[in-house]
This record gives structure tokens, C-alpha cells and sequence, in this order.
């Protein structure tokens, strides 16, 4: 090397050190945008509903009048439509997810599956709408209800419990497997005694991060035929009498939270709007709450576990 | 192969507790057990394969039905989408190109930002910034696109106009912009997934010749993920042409049929959910219009999902 390349290479570091800097300016800058917008969105809803969350507000059903119109209603319909989609996707996912993991042969009928589940992820939600508006409101007669929509959210949020069971499954070494066979134990006792347990806490983030997804669903409820202005409540599912049971909410009319907002977003006036504001913090609150469970559970729960 | 051993065990034992015939016949019943759970279990997984049928049989029922009445050709040509007028013409042309406005708009916004984001990432922030801002960021994709809209309609558009005094209330640009950020997210995790993936081997490589981070991020780490990052791309537009409610919300419904960006106009998704607020009888010519424009997304979505097969076969590089 000559002396005189030194300055040269000292520039051409310099010039390199300069530009590194840059983009990790820009990136900061990118997460920036990113987090900022999340903490403007909140700011904003928490700063114009502010004085609509009332308890009145989640005890009162929506009306004409903005200032006494509440939630009632839609947060008991989200709860409700919750109810049944977690009763439906959840045994159907992990089941399916055990089947591709632990049962399935290498045949042409798992790849269609397999394709099928990854297919299934990328369609759009509004197309789930239209899928439940041709079977389930007319052709199965379920109307309008809150089963209709229950099912349609529960098909919707399937690929994401299913993913979540695989990888979950997937994550445990053959070892546990082997110790287990090399007992005696049969395929459904090595799946129900060790599979299921120890991948509990994967598949519970996996239902979580699909429920907060369905809890803000909006288009395909939309689609079925939700009515936005609701004020009554389904019938209870827990009566006085025996059998303490009924399912007669289950074919209810019903209303959910970003229906509700929804409605209110799309009224010119301001104090509606307000409304709308108020609805949407106490729902981004619901769908932060269960992420954050997702996430304590992924980073407490899962870390705790030594093979 | 785990029942092998109950035959061995009986001949050892031949006064148990059991009889062979007896340990037999609870053989046989275990097995059975075993074949109805192995069936349960298929059953079950079969009922993604029963959606996909049930969405195509209906998407394909309904819009065979509506193309009894509306052909095929002035469906894809006609450039007016009045489905309730006196006399109605049905026309995708100004909802295809609401769809492909607002989602250009938002891949304007989340290709540059998610890539960005990844690189960022993935080969220059240390591990406790990374662990920090990841669930940050799942926290905006889990937001209700509702919310979104909301926002839009409420915040974006407003400051847009602040900016352009003229431009209307309603408008693909301030809808675009926010569901570009409400993507971001699906393409900034996939893409670092992807540029994780690549082993650390070609990075010290690339160091001990004396590249920095920058140079090794976009000449090394950038290419060797570059399926991967093309299929997050493609998530991203696939999630932007079946977007709804933030477009629903804050592009206007009114079919127009421009790609100028600061105008108003509707997508494909926001007819579906016009309609369905209204009140259209089942069977209608409208109610089984929803069905076509569901069709024809669902077609858009499916060729990129194809495109995304072949995209990741054909720049798969493997170590």
C-alpha cells in the first residue's frame, strides 16, 4: 500500500461510515412513522371520545339522540359472536393442526389440504362475507343471527389457529415422541398425555392473536346482513330454569362494536363522531388487551419450557 | 407399531390378570379408537377444504346467475358501474380501477417503509431495540381496519387538505396512504423473516472483505432473501386489493372511474358492503352483482397468490 492511498481510504471510510449512519437514520425514522401513527390514532379517539365514555355509555343502547347513545348492545354482541367463533375455530383448528402435524401420510389429499389452509389465509375477509351470506343466511337458514356471523368469523380466523398449532407442534423434539412410543403408548396417547400440553401455550397465542383479529372484523359481518342500529339484547344464554341453557340467542339479530362505529363514523354530525371516536378506543383497547396476553404468554410462558 | 408388544407380554404371562382372547379383543377395541380419532381429526381438517369449495360454489352459482343477465363483455368493458339506476349498467372498469388506485397508493407507502423497517431490523438494530419494536409493530397490524378508516376519515384527510386546499372530503389518497401503513406491518415481519433466514456465514463473508453493514444489507443479505421479500410484497398487495373498511370509509362510495388519486371513488370491496347496508332482496340482480364483484376479487387475489408460487420457486435461493 503507497502513502498517498491513505487519505483516499480514509475517504472512501468516511463516506461509507456517513451513508450507515443515513440509513439507520432512515430507519428509525420508518419505525417512527410507524409507531407514531399507532400513538396519534389512540391520542386522537382517546382525546375526542373522552367525554363519551361514560358508564352510561356501556350501558346504554345506541339512539337517535348522540348524546345518549351507548354501546350496550354492541359490546354484548361482540361477546356473543366471540362465544361462538372461539367454539368453532378452536376444536377445529387444533384438531386439523394435530392431523397435519402428527396423523397426516404424505399423500396428494394432505397437499391439497396444506395448499388449501395457505390459500385460505390470503383471502380476503370480505369474501368469507359473501361466503356466509350464500350458505349459512340462505342456504343452511341460519338468517341473520349471531350463529351466521359467529361461523363466518370462526372460518376466517381457522388458518390462523391452524398455523399457530403447527408451528407450536413442530417446535417439540421427536425425542418426547419416541420416550412416549417406546413406552406403548398408542398415537392419540402420545398426542392427548404430550403434543397438546406442551404446545398449549403456542396454540393459546395462536387463538388470541385470531380472536383480537375477529373481534374487529367489520366488512364480512357487513356483508351478512348485520343490522347497524340494534336496541335490544339477544336472549340470555344462562336461564333461571332448568336446563340453566338456552340457545335461543344463538339466532338472535345482533349488533358488534365496529359495526356500531362504523355506523357512527358515517354520519356527518359531530357529535356522532364522537361517538365514533369512543366506540373505536374502547375496541382498539379490547384488541390491545388480547395481544398483549399473546405477547406475555409468548415471552413468559414459552421461555419457561427446557427440553 | 405400538401394539407389537401385547402379544409378547401375554405369552410371558399366561395366569394375568387377563386372558389372551381378552387382551385381543381390547387390542382390537383400542385400534378401532384409534382409526375414529385418526378420522375425527381428518374430518376436521377437511373443513378448510369444504370453505374453499363452499366459496367458490357460491361465488361461481351467484355470478352465473348474474351473467344470465349481464354479459360477460360489457361486464369487463362497460365503463359505468350504476347498479341503481332506472336502467343499470354493470361495468367493473371504475371499481377495478378504484381497487388498483388506492392499493398503488398503499404500496407507495408500505413497500419503501416495510423494507426500510426490515433492513433496519434485521442487520443494524441490536437485539433489545429489535425485541422492543416487533411486538410494537403486530400491535399496528392488529388494529380493526375500522379504526383505520376512522382515522383516515378524521385525521389524514384533513391534514391532506391543509396541504391541498381543494381536495374533497372523501378521496383515494388519504384512504391509500393509511391502509399503505396498515400493511406495513405484514411486509416489514415477513421480510425480515426472510432476510433472518439468510445464514450468518455469507454476512461474515461479506465483513471479513471489508463491506460495511449498509453494503452487506443491500449487496448480500438483500438478493440471497429476495423471494422471500417479493412474496411479503405480494402479501402486501393481496391484503390492499381486499382491503374494505378503511376505503369504505373514508374513498367515497361513489363508483368513479379515474386513477387520479385525490378524487373520490369505490372499490370493488366497498360496493359489497354498499350493497349488503342496503337492503337488496335475495336474488336480485344487485344481490347476485356482490357475488360478481366478489369474483372478480377473488380471481385478482387468487393470480397473485399464484404469482407469489412462482416467484418463490423461481428466486429461491438455497444454502
Amino acid at each position: 500500500m503507497k502513502a498517498e492511498d491513505i487519505p483516499l481510504i480514509r475517504k472512501i471510510i468516511r463516506r461509507n461510515k456517513r451513508l450507515e449512519l443515513l440509513f439507520a437514520v432512515a430507519g428509525l425514522v420508518a419505525l417512527l412513522i410507524g409507531v407514531l401513527t399507532f400513538v396519534a390514532l389512540f391520542a386522537q379517539m382517546a382525546f375526542a371520545g373522552w367525554e363519551r365514555i361514560t358508564p352510561e355509555f356501556f350501558t346504554n343502547f345506541p339512539s337517535r339522540r348522540a348524546a345518549q347513545a351507548g354501546i350496550l348492545s354492541a359490546w354484548v354482541g361482540s361477546l356473543l359472536v366471540m362465544l361462538v367463533t372461539a367454539v368453532s375455530a378452536v376444536p377445529l383448528g387444533v384438531a386439523s393442526g394435530i392431523y397435519l402435524e402428527e396423523y397426516a401420510p404424505k399423500n396428494l389429499l394432505t397437499d391439497i389440504i396444506e395448499i388449501n389452509v395457505t390459500n385460505l389465509a390470503g383471502v380476503p375477509s370480505i369474501v368469507y362475507g359473501l361466503l356466509a351470506l350464500g350458505v349459512f343466511v340462505y342456504t343452511f337458514g341460519f338468517g341473520q343471527s349471531i350463529l351466521s356471523a359467529g361461523l363466518t368469523l370462526g372460518l376466517l380466523i381457522l388458518p390462523v389457529v391452524i398455523v399457530a398449532t403447527r408451528e407450536s407442534i413442530r417446535s417439540i423434539p421427536l425425542h418426547i415422541r419416541e420416550a412416549a412410543y417406546g413406552l406403548g403408548a398408542t398415537r392419540w396417547q402420545v398426542t392427548r398425555d404430550h403434543i397438546v400440553p406442551y404446545s398449549l401455550p403456542g396454540i393459546m397465542t395462536g387463538v388470541i392473536i385470531g380472536m383480537s383479529r375477529a373481534i374487529g372484523e367489520t366488512a364480512p359481518i357487513i356483508t351478512i346482513g348485520a343490522l347497524t342500529f340494534i336496541a335490544f339484547l339477544p336472549e340470555s344464554p344462562v336461564g333461571p330454569e332448568f336446563p340453566w341453557v338456552n340457545f335461543e340467542w344463538l339466532t338472535s339479530g345482533f349488533t358488534v362494536m365496529p359495526i356500531q362505529m362504523f355506523n357512527w363514523t358515517s354520519r356527518p354530525e359531530e357529535a356522532f363522531q364522537q361517538n365514533a371516536a369512543a366506540a373505536g378506543f374502547i375496541l382498539v383497547l379490547m384488541t390491545l388487551a388480547m395481544n398483549a396476553v399473546s405477547i406475555w404468554i409468548r415471552y413468559h410462558v414459552r421461555k419457561d419450557i427446557k427440553w | 407399531m405400538q401394539e407389537t408388544n401385547s402379544g409378547g407380554a401375554a405369552a410371558l404371562v399366561p395366569h394375568g390378570p387377563l386372558s389372551v382372547s381378552d387382551r385381543l379383543a381390547k387390542k382390537a377395541l383400542r385400534h378401532f379408537k384409534e382409526r375414529l380419532i385418526e378420522l375425527l381429526l381428518l374430518g376436521a381438517a377437511f373443513v378448510s377444504v369444504l370453505t374453499t369449495v363452499g366459496i367458490i360454489w357460491v361465488l361461481v352459482s351467484e355470478s352465473v346467475n348474474f351473467f344470465g343477465t349481464v354479459s360477460i363483455w360489457s361486464f369487463l368493458t362497460d365503463t359505468m358501474w350504476t347498479p341503481l339506476f332506472a336502467e343499470p349498467r354493470y361495468g367493473i372498469l371504475p371499481l377495478l380501477a378504484g381497487t388498483l388506485t388506492t392499493s398503488a397508493v398503499a404500496l407507495i407507502v408500505a413497500i419503501p417503509l416495510g423494507t426500510t423497517i426490515a433492513i433496519y431490523l434485521s442487520e443494524f438494530a441490536r437485539p433489545t431495540v429489535r425485541e422492543l419494536v416487533k411486538p410494537f409493530l403486530e400491535l399496528l397490524g392488529g388494529i380493526p381496519t375500522i379504526v383505520y378508516g376512522y382515522f383516515a376519515l378524521m385525521v389524514v384527510i384533513p391534514m391532506l387538505q391543509l396541504l391541498m386546499p381543494e381536495l374533497s372530503g372523501f378521496n383515494m389518497l388519504g384512504a391509500g396512504i393509511v391502509m399503505g401503513i396498515a400493511i406495513i406491518p405484514y411486509v416489514s415481519s415477513l421480510a425480515e423473516d426472510a432476510m433472518r433466514a439468510v445464514p450468518m456465514s455469507m454476512r461474515e463473508g461479506s465483513y471479513a472483505m471489508g463491506a460495511t453493514r449498509l453494503q452487506t444489507a443491500f449487496r448480500v443479505v438483500f438478493p440471497a432473501a429476495l423471494s422471500g421479500i417479493l412474496s411479503a410484497y405480494i402479501l402486501g398487495i393481496s391484503r390492499a386489493v381486499g382491503e374494505t373498511m378503511i376505503v369504505a370509509v373514508a374513498a367515497g362510495m361513489q363508483p368513479n372511474f379515474t386513477v387520479n388519486p385525490l378524487e373520490p371513488a369505490q372499490t370493488i370491496s366497498a360496493y359489497i358492503v354498499q350493497v349488503a347496508l342496503g337492503d337488496l332482496p335475495h336474488g336480485s340482480i344487485g344481490y347476485q352483482s356482490i357475488f360478481a364483484a366478489g369474483l372478480s376479487l377473488m380471481l385478482m387475489t387468487l393470480a397473485l397468490n399464484l404469482v407469489g408460487h412462482v416467484v418463490r420457486r423461481r428466486y429461491r435461493e438455497a444454502y
